[in-house]
């Protein structure tokens, strides 16, 4: 039996420090935790930045350092830094090199580094080695140049590879979310269609049982399947809470692709072992072809933004005509002063309390009290957009529906009006490479650190 | 005729990674699933969120009392178009969508 302990759903929300001391109490063989995703948007792997905050991130993996030291086990962490990218790897292994020095504890830490060379990606790109996922953007060999950052998703096997090298700590860059939770019972020969499953379930701490903001939940692997057990001392997990935890950010419920295979549970079954616990069965493994998937962000422009607020009832009435107007003359102006063609560039106005939510697709029609203007201009440079931001505030402040009425003016709540958001990024990947051995695109790092 | 955010316990949507995204009908009892999966007619969707019908994935899993439904992203995840960075918001179509 092999017992993982997941104190959170990822590293930075928050979680429950007595079910933490609860799970260290318990004996367990090693403490996983996911540090991101993809679910926050491109520009933190784009920057190689974190979402949380530097503070947040030291408090809970100083905790979470302590249990590790308690349990006397391995602490894992994958996509450290809510990307994985190398440069937030070394931000988290600076934090844990710190702490180290704070906590008096003398450690061996292992990097597991998923950063890809663009150039090396566009020749296996060229080379045939790269495909396409379903509802993949289209790209070439110079999409993938333009990536400031390329991560390859590691699988149990590269895990597998940082734990033995004997490392108290393995800080990894981009993980699939389960490679993390899967790793240590696969390398011990539980059922591998359980570890798999099992770790689809607790990869986002406890959000497959009845209390999600709890956090923290331990996960028994052994030969034939595994066991669910929150650790928050309301929190139960059902055979429903479990087995529904596969819908989630899941776009199919049955199936899990992972490095190296896929998970199918259709046959799984979920059985309650007492009001707490969940026993799961019959979930399978097919092994397929080893690939590793890919992520790259790239800058698509630079972005400056501005809000106005609409309060004026006739104003709010034609708030759409109103704003389509105060856009096509500061196009004009764009076009007159900065010779910018509209290919170049564009002005987009969501009216926040119309359809700033759903766009096009919006279906309500209730007339709001206020509107708020939400002004983007995206532009091939920060200078542009910071000009087409200003070109645009005198019709915000001032355009008036006739010209027959006075002049106008709306609330602008800041001063100066427009914000410099500097680089839009979007994600340019969804592809899987495939490596001649699962390690080529990864690379490891061992030291020792802290104080004896 | 009744919406069906009124039938249903639950809608959510989330992103399945930056270019998918996927909604959950979690319907509470078999009564409302079994009305839900028969009166939720799949083309009425895939015109909701204006994509092809041959790319919305549907599951009507009676298990769990559940109808999923996966697309490709109205809007790429973060690209200028896109206006919900977490795919959090277009569940309400479908909760505001009359059902017989």
């Amino acid at each position: 039996m092999t017992r993982v302990l997941i104190p959170t759903g990822a590293l930075g929300l928050g979680y429950d420090r007595t079910a933490l001391a609860r799970g260290v109490a318990a004996g367990p063989d090693i403490i996983a935790v996911d540090g991101g995703s993809t679910d926050s948007g491109p520009a933190y792997l784009g920057r190689a930045v974190s979402k949380y905050s530097r503070a947040t991130t030291k408090a809970e993996w100083r905790d979470l350092m302590l249990a590790r030291a308690e349990a006397g086990v391995p602490l894992v962490i994958g996509t450290a830094g809510t990307c994985g990218a190398d440069a937030v790897v070394d931000w988290l292994f600076e934090i844990t090199c710190e702490l180290a020095d704070e906590l008096g504890q003398s450690l061996r830490v292992t990097r597991l580094y998923s950063g890809q060379n663009p150039s090396e990606i566009a020749q296996s790109f060229a080379a045939g080695r790269i495909a396409a996922l379903p509802a993949a953007p289209e790209i070439d060999a110079d999409t993938i140049r333009a990536c400031s950052n390329i991560v390859a998703l590691a699988g149990a096997e590269q895990v597998q590879a940082a734990l033995a090298t004997g490392a108290d700590i393995v800080i990894a860059g981009r993980t699939t979310d389960t490679a993390i939770i899967a790793a240590l019972p696969l390398a011990r020969g539980c059922h591998p269609g359980g570890a798999w499953h099992g770790a689809k379930i607790g990869e986002c701490g406890a959000i497959a049982t009845t209390h999600p903001a709890s956090g923290t939940i331990q996960i028994d692997f052994d030969d034939t399947g595994f066991t669910v057990e929150p650790l928050g001392a309301t929190a139960r997990a059902t055979p429903y809470t479990v087995s529904a935890h596969m819908l989630y950010e899941n776009s199919d419920p049955f199936l899990l692709h992972e490095p190296g295979g896929v998970l199918d549970v259709t046959g799984a079954r979920y059985e309650a072992l007492d009001a707490r616990r969940v026993r799961v069965e019959g979930s399978v493994w097919r092994p397929g072809p080893y690939t590793v998937k890919l992520e790259g962000a790239r800058i698509a422009g630079y972005q400056t933004v501005s809000l106005t607020l609409l309060r004026d009832r006739r104003y709010v009435g034609q708030a759409r005509t109103w704003a389509d107007q105060a856009a096509a003359r500061a196009r004009g102006d764009v076009a007159a002063r900065m010779g910018l063609s509209e290919d170049d560039y564009t002005i987009e106005l969501r009216l926040i309390g119309i359809d700033a939510t759903l766009g096009a697709l919006e279906t309500g029609g209730a007339l709001p009290v206020e509107v708020g203007v939400l002004a983007i201009a995206t532009a091939p440079t920060e200078a542009q957009a910071g000009e087409i931001g200003k070109i645009l505030n005198p019709y915000l402040l001032h355009h008036a529906l006739t010209e027959e009425e006075p002049m106008p003016t709306f609330a602008f709540p800041f001063s100066p009006a427009e914000v410099n958001r500097g680089a839009l990024y979007e994600f340019c990947l969804h592809h899987v490479l495939a490596p001649a051995d699962p390690m080529d695109p990864f690379r490891l790092v061992t030291e020792e650190v802290g104080h004896g | 005729m009744a919406e069906l955010g009124q039938i249903a316990d639950k809608v959510r949507s989330k992103n399945a990674g930056p270019f998918w995204l996927t909604i959950d009908v979690f319907c509470g009892n078999r009564a409302a699933f079994d009305r839900i999966s028969a009166g939720l007619d799949t083309a009425r969707v895939a015109a909701l969120f204006r994509v092809d019908p041959a790319v919305l994935k549907r599951f009507d899993i009676a298990e769990l009392n559940v109808v999923k439904f996966s697309l490709p992203r109205p809007a790429v995840q973060g690209t200028r178009a896109d206006r919900d960075m977490h795919g959090a918001a277009w569940s309400v179509l479908l909760e505001e969508m009359e059902i017989g």
